[in-house]
């Protein structure tokens, strides 16, 4: 029934779901910790600006931090309390490092703020799009569904006027995970009110939320929700529960047939996708005023004592919600992933904190996760390349990844690999092929951001001796001048003191001054020019004496 | 015979009116070598080559005065790339130019110490220096190559060189399997 021809993507895995679905998956709220940690860059682009000060007072909802460039997201007070510190933290990033971020120590009363930060708009459909994207942007409303990317810069495409189709994506092609579940099951109304809040910004005609049909408590609601909107450009559409079914270019693939072109993007096929919980905070953003202060966050796998879904503060620390969940289990911790077992990164320890992006904490037991094992030579079986849902040669890029012919891997279309793990799943030689792919496309972009570098210190090398040449001329020009300047001058001196001496002798035909053409000849100039001022001194003395 | 005389000589004169307007208008301005070398150089202008910056032992390399491992900021790789280009054996590092950095490094200027001399400003080859006369100096750590030319002008040693650390924006993923083989 859930065949190839179905899922509408070549390759995939059907994987068992270990997911909290149905009553299983309703959320209760994590408790509120002690500290609070919002790291600044939690979402795709440039970090956000602390407008705080240690020591300041926050409430609920009062912002952190600032969105800084386009493509940003602001951060807000998750609970109220006191700023403890801006500093450096260990953030929940595969690297393990540390970056900035503000701590916020709760005070336990979680008061919100009085008036909200913006104006709640109820009446959507009169406001120009402008405004509304303003209230999205201003709420630092990010990718729900794990990539981060600030929803306000997704909502603004630079030409609407072929964007012809929404898709909610409520795909949780990933086991395990099962947060965007329980938002359907719970949110049902928020999401399609929040859909066609979407579909009017972007001006799509039609409205598709894709849900798997493993999932039929999510189904359920969200049909009875469309059907209560009376909206009949929202469908709810079933797709086959087939891994990676979530992946945006796999369900656009599957709804529709199409195919985002190679390193480009859906909306250059006229489709935006957004995950079904990013929908339902963009609707509490602009009707209720609501900055992302809160997501759902699932705490399972088999380290964890009893698995939940929960409504999580962003900046909890992780250990607050495994405590939530009755705290490890004696099956013993293997690792601690965020996000699934295919695509999770693994965490150092649990004191990290939930960031927006953060969709499950997969306490990873012996039972879910494969020791790991030792890998063997690649046999060129091909079951990688029957696997893989983007329709790559991963055998090719990893052999070319290996011998680091990183131009290879991209000629290859490396890029357009979703790094989903199928392949790696599939080896029998048990090769870790995504991380050779994520290795590549790192060291890639280092290799251009280093590229870029060299182009500037090159640029700036050339002006500099340009500049230096200019001002060794410049000098030389100013020397010569002054040279010719003085040269010019003493000659004048010269020819005035010669024809003055000349003059004189002709003036003053006295018997002392018979003599003189003779001196003159003898005498050096410049002695000849001290006489010829003095005579003229004495000449001027006479003529005040006559006056 | 004749006819086939003034056909030879008139293509003759063609061709050769042809190639004299290409040569002209297709002319090469410099040699293209030259260029292909200086965009595989590090751009660090740090002269541990011997060459007054990178371009010069780009034009050295090409006219075949200097050899092409006599770069120790493009490491191994650098020498690699350049050997491929030239179609040379790739060499190691010559040890009298210096040793790779396996970090990249910025400088950086205790401002504590620093008596705002300028020298270092007048050493640096990218203009990443900014300061003035008696007023205090510091580096522009983005436009920074870690050449060290600025270390040894200073007067009262205040500068230092730093390894660039790695920040989540630039961190790379870990070659897999790299640390089984060191082990």
């Amino acid at each position: 029934m859930f065949g190839r021809a179905k899922a509408g993507f070549p390759g995939g895995l059907a994987l068992p779901g270990h997911k909290l679905y149905g009553e299983a998956g309703r959320t209760r709220a994590a408790p509120l910790p002690d500290e609070l940690v919002f790291p600044l860059g939690q979402h795709v682009g440039q970090a956000a600006t602390p407008v705080v000060q240690v020591g300041d007072r926050v409430r609920r909802g009062d912002l952190l931090a600032a969105a800084e460039g386009f493509v940003s997201a602001a951060i807000h007070a998750s609970t109220s309390g006191e700023i403890r510190a801006i500093e450096e933290r260990p953030i929940p990033h595969a690297s393990g490092l540390s970056a900035l971020c503000i701590v916020l120590a709760a005070d336990g009363e979680d008061r919100g703020r009085e008036a909200p930060l913006w104006t709640p708009q109820a009446d959507w459909q009169d406001l120009p799009r402008e405004e509304l994207l303003a209230c999205i942007r201003q709420a630092g409303i990010v990718g729900l569904g794990g990539a981060a990317f600030p929803a306000a810069v997704k909502l603004n495409p630079k030409d609407t006027a072929h964007v012809g189709t929404l898709i909610l994506n409520g795909a949780e092609c990933e086991p395990y995970i099962s947060c965007d579940g329980a938002a359907m099951l719970e949110d049902a109304p928020a999401i399609v009110a929040g859909a066609r809040l979407l579909a009017y910004l972007i001006r799509a005609r039609e409205v598709q939320i894709a849900i798997e049909d493993h999932n039929p408590s999510a189904l359920e609601a969200m049909r009875a929700a469309a059907k209560d909107s009376g909206d009949r450009a929202v469908k709810v559409v079933p797709v086959p529960s087939r891994y990676p079914q979530g992946g945006e270019r796999q369900l656009i693939q599957t709804l529709t047939g199409r195919e985002v072109p190679s390193e480009g993007l859906p909306i250059d096929i006229g489709i935006v996708v957004h995950n079904v919980a990013t929908a339902a905070a963009i609707w509490r953003a602009v009707t209720a005023a609501e900055p992302l202060t809160e997501r759902i966050v699932t705490v399972t796998g088999s380290g964890v004592r009893a698995p939940a879904n929960l409504r999580v503060r962003i900046g909890t620390p992780i250990r607050t919600l495994i405590e939530a969940c009755g705290g490890y289990s004696e099956a013993g911790v293997q690792r601690l992933l965020l996000g699934g077992p295919m695509m999770g990164v693994a965490l150092a320890d649990d004191a990290l904190p939930i960031v927006k992006g953060s969709n499950c904490i997969l306490v990873g037991g012996s039972e879910d996760l494969a020791p790991p094992v030792e890998p063997m030579p690649c046999i060129r079986c091909g079951d990688c390349v029957s696997v893989c849902p983007a329709g790559l040669l991963p055998q090719q890029l990893y052999w070319h990844a290996r011998a680091k012919e990183f131009d290879k891997t991209q000629t290859l279309n490396l890029f357009d690999c979703i790094e989903c793990g199928c392949c790696a799943q599939v080896c029998p030689s048990d090769i870790p092929l995504v991380q050779y792919y994520r290795y590549a496309k790192t060291e890639i972009r280092l290799a251009e951001q280093e590229k870029i570098k060299a182009d500037q210190a090159r640029a700036r090398h050339e002006f500099r001796q340009q500049r230096l040449e200019r001002e060794k001329r410049e000098k030389e020009e100013a020397r010569r001048r002054k040279r010719e300047q003085l040269a010019a001058k003493q000659a004048a001196q010269k020819a005035k003191a010669e024809a003055e001496a000349a003059a004189a002798s002709a003036d003053n035909p006295a018997p002392a001054g018979a003599k003189e053409p003779a001196q003159a000849e003898q005498t050096p100039p410049a002695v000849a020019a001290a006489q010829a001022r003095a005579r003229r001194q004495q000449a001027a003395a006479r003529d005040e004496d006559q006056s | 015979m004749l006819a086939a005389l003034i056909a030879f000589g008139l293509l003759a004169s063609v061709i050769g009116i042809a190639l004299g307007v290409a040569a002209v208008r297709f002319r090469v301005e410099g040699n293209p070598l030259v260029e292909q070398i200086d965009a595989i150089l590090p751009q660090t202008q740090c002269g541990q080559c011997s060459y007054p910056g990178c371009r010069p032992y780009a034009e050295a390399i090409a006219a075949g005065e200097a050899d092409i491992n006599q770069c120790p900021p493009g490491g191994e790789d650098g020498v690699v790339a350049l050997a491929e280009l030239l179609g040379r054996e790739p060499k190691p590092l010559n040890p009298e130019n210096g040793e790779a950095q396996e970090a990249p490094l910025v400088a950086w200027i205790d401002e504590d110490r620093c008596i705002g001399c300028t020298l270092c400003i007048q050493a640096c080859p990218v203009d990443a220096i900014l300061g003035a006369n008696k007023q205090m100096h510091t580096i522009l750590a983005s436009e920074c190559t870690g050449c060290k030319l600025c270390l040894p002008p200073c007067p009262v040693d205040c500068i230092e060189m730093h390894e660039v650390t790695p920040t989540p924006r630039n961190w790379t993923w870990p070659e897999p399997g790299r640390s089984r083989e060191a082990a």
